[in-house]
């Protein structure tokens, strides 16, 4: 083959190239990459400013309702965001009992797109875990949050930065791998 | 008849979600919420605009895009905001910067490259072969038994 024939190689030669690169890719999505989620851009920037209402009706005074970003200053905080209609919070709350009840950290959460009753009911049947719980019923946080889907969770530390995102549910994974060291490191 | 009611149908169902309860009153300013909206990728069903989308949050994201337009913000700083909450995957049509440049010129890159590709073929392929000569075409005819092929 001449050296000029060489370059019909040259299609080949991309096809190659790509299906390498597609391969890897599925190879990544197989191990749980999800191309769908959007990558947080507020990591390492402030948490948005908010002043949530509380739950009318929830126990434990006004210490306990309501949530603003004064409340989260001088202390590492888990912000959840969650609602009665979310299938996965069911899932993910077992998981979030275990974390309030160890003590390690206070867990914040914004009740997305919800009303207070539903709200109260839901706490009621599997639990009331959270510190503090604002209500978010146009979205306005969560977009400010660039919130896609419910659970998300925030880890912001002592000086209201954003410093983690989990979407999706914390699992012991998460929580093991990534969440109480990076806590651990905060809390210094 | 029958084409222009498949066509009329066709059309017909073009994707909009946007609810009368949701319209500003001033035509001008809806007018923009909803150019705004189109610009905007619905982040759950991400194929759509936010504008055609019928998820929750993207009707959120519609009232949003209202709020601020209300409010007095241009088209570009509504824009600029989704994008500093979702980043630029929130853009239906990527901006033109550093990260992007590849995406914008490799189209033309590869026009570019096959353009040249044909060029150099063309001008290697020299200019074309002289006619026969008279000789020639009578030593052809008698290779080829006279007649034409």
């Amino acid at each position: 083959m001449s050296r000029k024939h060489l370059i019909f190689l040259a299609p080949l030669a991309i096809v190659l190239v790509l299906v390498v690169i597609f391969w890897k890719r599925l190879m990544d999505v197989s191990g749980g990459y999800d191309p769908r989620v959007i990558p947080s851009v507020l990591l390492n920037t402030p948490l948005p400013e908010m002043a949530l209402e509380g739950l009318p009706g929830r126990t434990g005074g006004p210490a306990r309702n309501g949530l603003s970003t004064e409340n989260l200053k001088g202390k590492v905080s888990l912000v959840n965001i969650w609602g009665s209609w979310c299938g996965t919070c069911v899932i993910e709350h077992p998981m979030l009992t275990e974390i309030a009840k160890s003590g390690v950290i206070d867990i914040e959460g914004i009740a997305w797109r919800d009303t207070p009753d539903a709200s109260m009911a839901w706490l009621k049947r599997y639990g009331d875990i959270y510190n503090r719980i604002g209500q978010d019923p146009r979205s306005h946080v969560a977009i400010s949050l660039g919130v896609t889907a419910a659970p998300e969770s925030f880890l912001v530390d002592k000086n209201g930065v954003i410093r983690y995102k989990v979407s999706g549910a914390i699992t012991r994974e998460i929580w093991e791998q990534e969440l109480k060291p990076l806590i651990a490191q905060l809390s210094q | 008849m029958i084409r222009t009611l498949v066509a009329a149908l066709l059309f017909a169902t073009a994707a909009v979600a946007v609810e009368p309860s949701e319209r500003l009153a001033d035509p001008a300013l809806e007018a923009r919420a909803r150019e705004v909206s189109k610009a905007l990728r619905c982040v759950v069903c991400q194929n759509e605009t936010i504008d055609e989308s019928h998820a929750e949050i993207a009707k959120d994201m519609r009232l949003l895009v209202r709020e601020r337009i209300k409010a007095g913000e241009s088209n570009d700083q509504v824009i600029s905001y989704m994008v500093s909450r979702y980043g630029d995957f929130v853009l239906l049509m990527p901006r033109f910067q550093s990260t992007t440049v590849l995406l914008w010129l490799a189209p033309l890159l590869l026009l570019g490259t096959g353009a040249l590709f044909v060029m150099r073929r063309l001008k290697r392929a020299g200019p074309a072969a002289p006619g026969l000569s008279e000789d020639e075409r009578k030593e052809l005819a008698k290779l080829t038994g006279g007649g034409r092929p």
